[in-house]
């Protein structure tokens, strides 16, 4: 902040500032008495509070994950059920290399190719920016999934490989339960016994990966948010890393970790609402 | 030589020959299946790849004149700039005349040590934390359970951004980031196995014939709690190429100067619309080595499934 040659005045000045003269514990007291206060400090470089840079942006990088997050719902877990329902098919087989391929494709690699076929190549969609889903105009829906949906692919498809990996195995087990034997012998149709029986005693495990997927989709909206410039957290880090812009650092993983720790709560939650016969109380 | 050395000598072959004979039926088991193959070979591209500069040397000393026809120099730069695939250039050239296949090659090395070395220092930490937790239980489970959870709330990659963050760029730092992001999966992995294996009979037997707790967990737990990790680590060390490749490509790994995967991948942004292989190989051999370490690691499991295996040898 003052240079290499920084006058020594000068350098005691900041430090009485910062507080960075007083002892280390005394120095961790006060900061944990701010993070209740929800203050992070100012930037070093902006001179701005930490805490509204990330306020614009969260919305920003939940609105990714959250896109991310359905398409892999929606890509991994049909894809699943088919290939259990149609095991050893030419159906299977494909989603089988796919999701071997989905798993290990880099998200970043995976977003290059995307920017380079729909943006360059066939020019259908934006490959950079954000806009926001609501303003004082009203909805934009086009504007703001356009601009998320091939970066959400990006994020997506290493946990819909996973998704589809789990809800196959689940769905196999549960299919050779002689519960649904009798049900087929009861003379119920292929789709109820699937979709009613067998898909929704599948969902334990497949929501056992739930903590998996969301560490992916962290790391992953980190990186891609670089590669198709969305100012969200993940770009925040990074270029606030290169810049040895600390408070935002510790303010941007200390939002990480609570996010994933709540995100972790609210799977146990789930588990408990999926499957009656786990209980929390003793 | 002595009866007894003698008797020795011969329970020592014959418990060699019958370990040779296991690896063999290993061997052909493992042959069997196509996609562990086909990672193998991969994996043995991507070795020689990683130890290219030492192999040349060998190459030059004893003058073979196999691999000096392969272009290889990272940094020079020719005159051919951004020009698409050639024999001369497999890979193209990027915007500064860098033959891509040679920087690829060169870029195996730091993934290759990047994720040996990190894993390794992790596996030594974090393995005997798991395994002395098991094994005690009570306050030191807890403790090691404790720091396992906290370090358990950060996703790894968080954790590697953030130690770079603090330690700054260079290969030192990306492997020590990587050796402490693993260390809570280590743990976690082999504490479970101990946990389970602390319950066996022959456990109790040893401890009646008055095993020391140190012999116990060294001789008798460890060795049988490790195929487990050793097969995970097959999957840690993909998620570690993958990893390090993310955090180069965002310009926060090893100096810029030196030329890894992620950053061949990062430096030719610019030039993606007009290049079109600068964007694919990189990802591509990427993506080829995660694979065939995903899929020898699942062969690999597949031959450690000691159900399946009884069930092949005797035929049932």
């Amino acid at each position: 902040m003052v240079g290499n040659e920084g006058d020594p005045a000068n350098i005691e000045k900041i430090k009485n500032r910062l507080g960075l003269n007083r002892p280390i514990p005394v120095q961790y007291f006060f900061y944990l008495k701010s993070i209740v206060k929800l203050d992070l400090g100012d930037s070093i470089y902006l001179r701005l509070p930490v805490l509204d840079q990330i306020k614009t942006a969260i919305p920003r990088s939940l609105s990714l994950a959250f896109v991310s997050f359905v398409i892999a719902i929606l890509i991994g877990i049909p894809a699943g059920i088919i290939s259990a329902t149609r095991r050893y098919s030419i159906w299977d087989h494909g989603a089988t290399l796919i999701a071997f391929l989905g798993l290990a494709m880099p998200g970043f690699w995976l977003g290059v190719l995307l920017i380079l076929v729909f943006g360059v190549w066939l020019g259908l969609l934006p490959v950079f920016g954000y806009m926001p889903l609501f303003d004082k105009d009203g909805v934009h829906f086009w504007a703001w999934f356009s601009r998320l949906i091939l970066p959400a692919i990006a994020t997506g498809t290493g946990s819909a490989a996973i998704l589809a990996r789990q809800t196959r195995s689940a769905m196999l087990e549960t299919l050779s339960q002689d519960y649904i034997r009798t049900a087929y012998a009861k003379g119920l149709q292929e789709r109820v016994v699937i979709w009613r029986h067998a898909f929704r005693n599948s969902l334990i495990p497949v929501i056992t990966v739930m903590g998996i997927i969301l560490a992916l989709l962290l790391n992953g909206v980190v990186i891609i948010e670089v590669v198709f410039a969305i100012n969200g957290l993940g770009r925040l880090l990074v270029n606030s890393i290169l810049g040895r812009d600390y408070p935002i650092v510790q303010g941007v993983i200390l939002l990480t970790a609570v996010l994933f720790i709540l995100a972790n709560f609210i799977v146990d939650i789930l588990y408990a609402f999926v499957n009656p016969r786990i209980r929390y109380t003793d | 030589m002595s009866q007894e050395s003698q008797a020795a000598l011969e329970a020592d072959l014959g418990l060699s020959r019958r370990n040779r004979r296991g690896f063999k039926i290993y061997a052909r088991r493992y042959a069997r299946d196509k996609r562990a193959m086909f990672g193998l070979v991969v994996l043995i591209l991507f070795v020689l790849a990683a130890g290219y500069t030492q192999i040349a040397e060998l190459d030059a000393k004893w003058d073979i004149g196999i691999v000096s026809n392969i272009p290889y120099d990272p940094q020079i730069q020719g005159y051919e700039l951004l020009e698409g695939p050639t024999l001369g250039h497999p890979f193209g050239t990027d915007n500064l005349g860098r033959d891509v296949l040679s920087r690829l090659i060169s870029g195996a090395r730091v993934s290759m040590i990047v994720g040996l070395f990190g894993l390794t220092m992790a596996g030594l930490v974090g393995i005997p934390l798991g395994v002395l937790a098991a094994y005690y239980g009570g306050w030191v489970d807890m403790i090691v359970m404790r720091y396992i959870d906290i370090q358990w709330a950060f996703p790894n990659f968080i954790i590697a951004v953030m130690l770079v963050g603090i330690f700054g760029l260079g290969l030192q730092n990306v492997i020590f980031a990587i050796f402490l992001a693993y260390i809570d999966d280590f743990a976690r992995v082999i504490r479970g196995m101990v946990l389970a294996i602390k319950e066996e009979d022959y456990i109790l037997a040893s401890r009646a014939l008055g095993v020391t707790d140190a012999r116990l967990m060294i001789k008798h737990i460890f060795p049988n709690a490790l195929p487990p990790v050793i097969v995970l680590s097959s999957v840690f060390f993909a998620a570690a190429i993958l990893l390090e490749s993310g955090l180069t490509f965002l310009g926060l790994g090893v100096s810029p100067l030196t030329p890894t995967w992620g950053s061949v991948l990062n430096d030719a942004r610019p030039f993606f619309s007009s290049a079109w292989w600068l964007a694919t190989f990189p990802g591509l051999v990427i993506m080829m080595v995660v694979l065939s370490t995903n899929f020898v690691g699942d062969a690999l499991r597949d031959l450690n499934d000691v159900r399946e295996y009884d069930s092949s040898v005797t035929g049932a």
